[in-house]
């Protein structure tokens, strides 16, 4: 929340006639001023590791990974993700079970397990680090435009 | 207002008590939506990034993307999406997007060293008008070029050709796909006759065996990745090999990775072909049948400028396209030097690991699909490349049919559709005819409705030779349209950078986006962008499908097919064509560009009563009539019957997209062969028709050695290239929060020991140091990519980290694609660089 009112602020800043954008990051999205200038690499981002559950911006956004996955081995071998996230081991690890929809084969029938298919999950769930975004987006939630009053706290961006 | 948790659970009891006494409460009372708010309106559209072409739902609620997810009709992913597809909700809503023209302008007037200000689309066409004016008045045609781009619609790269070629009589129009398959496509008509796969992604569940080749299939093509891991995982006889210049995800999920130094890939390559000829697996039948045998010729540079000493001492470097006819036993001989022995030497790998390759393609029982992307195009012996594994497909027999095939996959959603069968490269006309040939440039000028010897019959300049053009003052009005090539261009601070500055060339670039090309040209027009127009793509496995326009773009924003036609209505026929062709056709005299390109009868044909009246059109309103449709239909005529046959136009609406060629009505899946394919002739199993001759060419050449290799002072090779959260240059995903976080800004990926080596910890601050230039970056031991000793990978996505700086601008010279694969460069503590003010 705190973060969107921040962007919010510095959206009425014009920047090139063109809306929001935090100037110090610019080059990231715009390249240095001019180009041929050299500019500092900013720093790596911490990971989030908070385990806390982030909303979807709509029902069938893949959700983002709240903890570290470095060193999780996703081989021929081995599946790590599912060491918690199967349906066998939700209960002891307290972890979400993957959708039903990673049940089915691309045929649509429900097999036994984890659909092949579905096996790198990194493919759609990405973990987050602490960034802030380089500039606002005005994406809007389905929930704003039907019930614009009745909106959970939820930073918009 | 928000709704607190303490209103929420408030409202819930309420809601709850109201049930329990069987009492309806008012909508705003009920914690749940129903009736008409519940309605969102779902339209099918293809994905806006790569070339997979995975189909996608697209949900609009009061005029706003407010959800996507992947379509389970289509066939590309039955649901699926990757992360940025699932995304695609957020693409056009960064609070950045450009809303109006911006000129670079001083005292009310353009001034190329001016500070960009806001202006109307009249004032910005006027002054764009005056400048190619200017231009061709002064210079001529060949002063005036367009870069383009494959994610471009078919009809506005349609439409931009026409403009080009037709209307300024130059060809100088190259897409941004010369650097991401040129490569493939010249070796398809080198070998076929005809450019494009011959299977289709149904083979990934046909096939025993997947080769990749500079392919990281599971950050770049994650879709096909699932229906490769869904075949791998399925079937356990199915087995994947990798071959990449570092382990990557895909080679975690690979049978066997074959991890070989830069460009020696060639001579593994010939190595496979020679242990199919010496252990008798040449399919002789199908060989004597299907195939000729030529040479290439070698010792042929690196696309560098001409006076560069590499050029200067290479044999062929002016007619590096050259081939000669040869035999099955010249090509064996040329064969034979590439042992196992000499093939581990070259490359590194161990020759078990060698030898159990070679036995996928020569085992006639497997079948073997080779995948390949940037490793194999971005090369400076791309074509070379993909000749040679073409060649143990024909060798083997292994070809054109289910399961057995050489696919060659695509990194932007219309490369295919638009970028070659549309032909917007500069040497090429629709339906892979060439400008050229004079017989082609008549045909097309008949379909056109235009007058015969109007079209110019030389090749232009391809993406490299524009940047280098630029520089040199030879090119002087530039219109860059749908791509970020100041990011994505090779070796930018000295060869492209100079051009767009250059105070003889006016520089006009179209986004949705202030990117770092937009940012560096002296006319910004702002961009509608994917949904926000009606459009077409075609992706690689020749599927061609269409989306309707769903929302507005903001502000002043247009498409670029508005922005093309909408230009030419400035312009006559008597300011930009010659007399003696006004004089020979009087009866185009004085008519505007628009008139004779687009308002020739053909385009303009179908009127606004035949778009579907759920969707917006804006550009058919602004021109009275459906433009695209007519675009379509008038671009259709070229390949229909000419084994390019395209469905009509109102199908590709209804259906999830069909393969072409399209006849009566049925896609093809598998072409040349036989049952498959209606332009097989019965009887003959395989035809590849494209040839006169109807066979394909088995291309021998050898191992030649890189542009540039690491020495004593630049240490260690250098690949660049993508992550699976960012698309290209970012300017999409980077707007996206979730895929900015998760992977915020590029790093340089390096081995643990040679980190040790320069003392650096991983996070540190480093430069990027080559011949060309440098860039800062922070060194990452970790992660997802395990480059071997003596070799770094930074990806390009990031614009405070351009390391096309860094890059060379060699290319295939065959190809004219960069190699953005390999160079040489140092890596020093940024630190003691300050500090000690060395480099």
């Amino acid at each position: 929340m705190r973060r969107g009112v921040f962007l919010g602020l510095i959206s009425i800043v014009p920047c090139l006639a063109a809306g929001a954008i935090l100037a110090q990051d610019a080059p990231r999205l715009r390249g240095p001023e001019p180009f041929t200038r050299e500019v500092p690499a900013p720093p790596m981002q911490r990971q989030v590791t908070d385990d806390v559950r982030v909303g979807r911006n709509y029902p069938d956004q893949p959700p983002v990974i709240p903890h570290s996955i470095e060193g999780y081995a996703v081989d021929l071998n081995a599946n790590k993700c599912m060491s918690c996230h199967a349906r066998k081991f939700t209960e002891q690890s307290q972890a979400p079970m993957i959708s039903v929809t990673h049940y089915q084969d691309r045929a649509g029938n429900t097999l036994g397990g984890l659909a092949p298919r579905r096996y790198v999950c990194v493919a759609c769930h990405v973990p987050q680090t602490t960034a802030k975004p380089l500039v606002d987006n005005i994406f809007t939630d389905m929930d704003a435009i039907t019930e614009p009053e009745r909106q959970p706290a939820r930073g918009r961006h | 207002m928000d709704l607190t948790r303490r209103t929420l659970l408030k409202t819930q009891a309420a809601a709850a008590a109201a049930a329990a006494a069987g009492v309806s409460l008012p909508a705003e009372a009920q914690n749940i939506l129903t009736g008409e708010d519940l309605h969102l309106q779902w339209s099918k559209a293809p994905c806006r990034f790569c070339g997979t072409g995975c189909g996608v739902m697209v949900g609009v609620k009061d005029g706003r993307v407010v959800a996507t997810h992947g379509d389970m009709q289509a066939e590309v992913n039955r649901g699926l999406n990757c992360v940025k597809g699932y995304f695609l909700s957020k693409i056009m809503y960064g609070n950045d997007r450009l809303t109006q023209p911006l000129m670079r302008m001083k005292n009310g007037q353009f001034a190329k060293d001016g500070e960009l200000q806001p202006i109307s689309w009249d004032r910005a066409f006027d002054e764009m008008a005056k400048q190619w004016k200017r231009v061709l008045k002064e210079n001529g045609p060949e002063a005036v070029g367009m870069f383009g781009s494959g994610q471009w619609t078919i009809w506005e790269g349609y439409a931009a050709s026409k403009l080009m070629r037709a209307g300024f009589r130059t060809n100088n129009l190259d897409p941004n796909a010369r650097h991401c398959m040129a490569s493939a496509a010249v070796t398809f008509i080198r070998t076929f006759g005809m450019d494009e796969p011959m299977g289709c992604y149904d083979d990934f569940e046909h096939a025993d065996a997947f080769v990749l080749w500079g392919s990281n299939m599971a950050e770049m093509h994650p879709i096909l990745w699932t229906r490769i891991t869904d075949r791998r995982l399925s079937h356990p006889h199915v087995r994947i090999a990798t071959l990449s210049t570092y382990e990557h995800r895909t080679t975690d999920l690979s049978d066997m990775a074959l991890i070989f130094k830069p460009n020696s890939d060639l001579a593994i390559l010939n190595y496979i072909a020679n242990y199919i000829i010496q252990n008798g697996a040449v399919n002789r039948e199908f060989i004597e049948k299907h195939c000729n045998f030529r040479l290439a010729n070698t010792d042929i540079g690196y696309g560098l400028r001409p006076d560069h000493v590499l050029e200067q001492r290479a044999q062929h470097a002016n007619d590096a396209q050259v081939s000669n006819p040869s035999s099955f036993s010249d090509y064996a001989k040329l064969m034979s030097q590439y042992t196992v022995e000499k093939a581990s030497e070259l490359s590194g790998v161990p020759k078990e690991r060698l030898e159990a390759l070679a036995k996928l393609y020569a085992d006639p029982k497997v079948k073997v699909m080779s995948l390949w992307t940037m490793g194999f195009n971005q090369h400076v012996r791309g074509v070379w490349a993909n000749h040679m594994v073409y060649n143990l497909h024909l060798l083997t027999g292994k070809i054109a049919e289910p399961g057995n095939s050489p696919f060659s996959l695509t990194g932007q959603p219309s490369a295919c559709g638009t970028a070659r069968e549309v032909g917007t490269f500069s040497h090429r006309l629709p339906a892979d005819m060439q400008v050229t040939n004079p017989e082609h440039r008549k045909h097309a000028e008949e379909i056109w409705k235009l007058p015969h010897g109007l079209l110019p019959d030389k090749a232009g300049y391809h993406a490299v030779q524009q940047d280098r053009m630029l520089k040199d003052g030879k090119l002087n009005a530039y219109w860059i349209m749908c791509n970020n090539n100041l990011q994505t261009a090779p070796n930018t601070n000295n060869e492209t950078y100079p051009g767009y500055r250059n105070p003889a060339n006016f520089v006009v670039v179209s986004d949705p986006y202030p990117t770092v090309t937009a940012m560096a040209a002296d006319l910004i027009l702002p961009t509608a962008m994917w949904v926000e127009k009606e459009g077409a793509y075609g992706n690689a496995e020749r599927r061609t499908h269409f989306w309707h326009q769903l929302v507005n773009a903001p502000g002043d924003a247009r498409s670029d097919l508005w922005q093309l036609m909408e230009f030419s209505k400035r312009f006559t026929t008597d300011e930009v064509w010659p007399a003696e062709i006004l004089d020979a056709h009087p009866e185009y005299k004085g008519k505007s560009l628009f008139d004779v390109l687009y308002a020739n009868g053909e385009v303009n044909k179908f009127p606004l009563s035949e778009i579907n009246p759920a969707y917006e059109n804006r550009e058919s309103k602004a021109f009275g009539f459906y433009v695209q449709k007519g675009l379509f239909e008038e671009y259709a005529a070229f390949g229909r019957g000419h084994g390019h046959d395209l469905a009509p136009f109102e199908t590709y609406h209804q259906v999830r997209g069909l393969r072409w060629p399209v006849v009566n009505g049925q896609e093809t899946r598998w072409r040349y062969r036989e049952g498959h394919d209606p332009y097989v002739e019965k009887g003959s199993g395989v035809q590849f028709y494209g040839n006169p001759d109807k066979k394909a060419n088995i291309m021998g050449a050898p191992y030649e050695p890189p542009a540039e290799s690491p020495d004593a002072e630049y240490d260690l090779w250098l690949v660049t290239g993508r992550v699976l959260e960012h698309w290209h240059s970012g300017s999409m995903t980077l707007r996206v929060p979730e895929l900015y976080k998760a992977f915020p800004g590029a790093v340089l990926f390096m081995h643990p020991d040679d980190a040790a080596k320069r003392n650096l910890r991983r996070g540190q601050e480093v430069r990027v140091v080559s011949r060309r230039g440098e860039i800062r970056s922070r060194v990452e031991t970790r992660g997802r990519n395990k480059v071997p000793p003596g070799l770094v990978f930074v990806p390009f996505f990031d614009a405070s980290q351009l390391i096309n700086k860094v890059t060379l601008d060699a290319t295939d010279p065959i190809s004219k694609q960069t190699d953005f694969k390999k160079c040489a460069v140092k890596i020093v503590s940024a630190a003691t660089a300050d500090a000690g003010g060395q480099q």
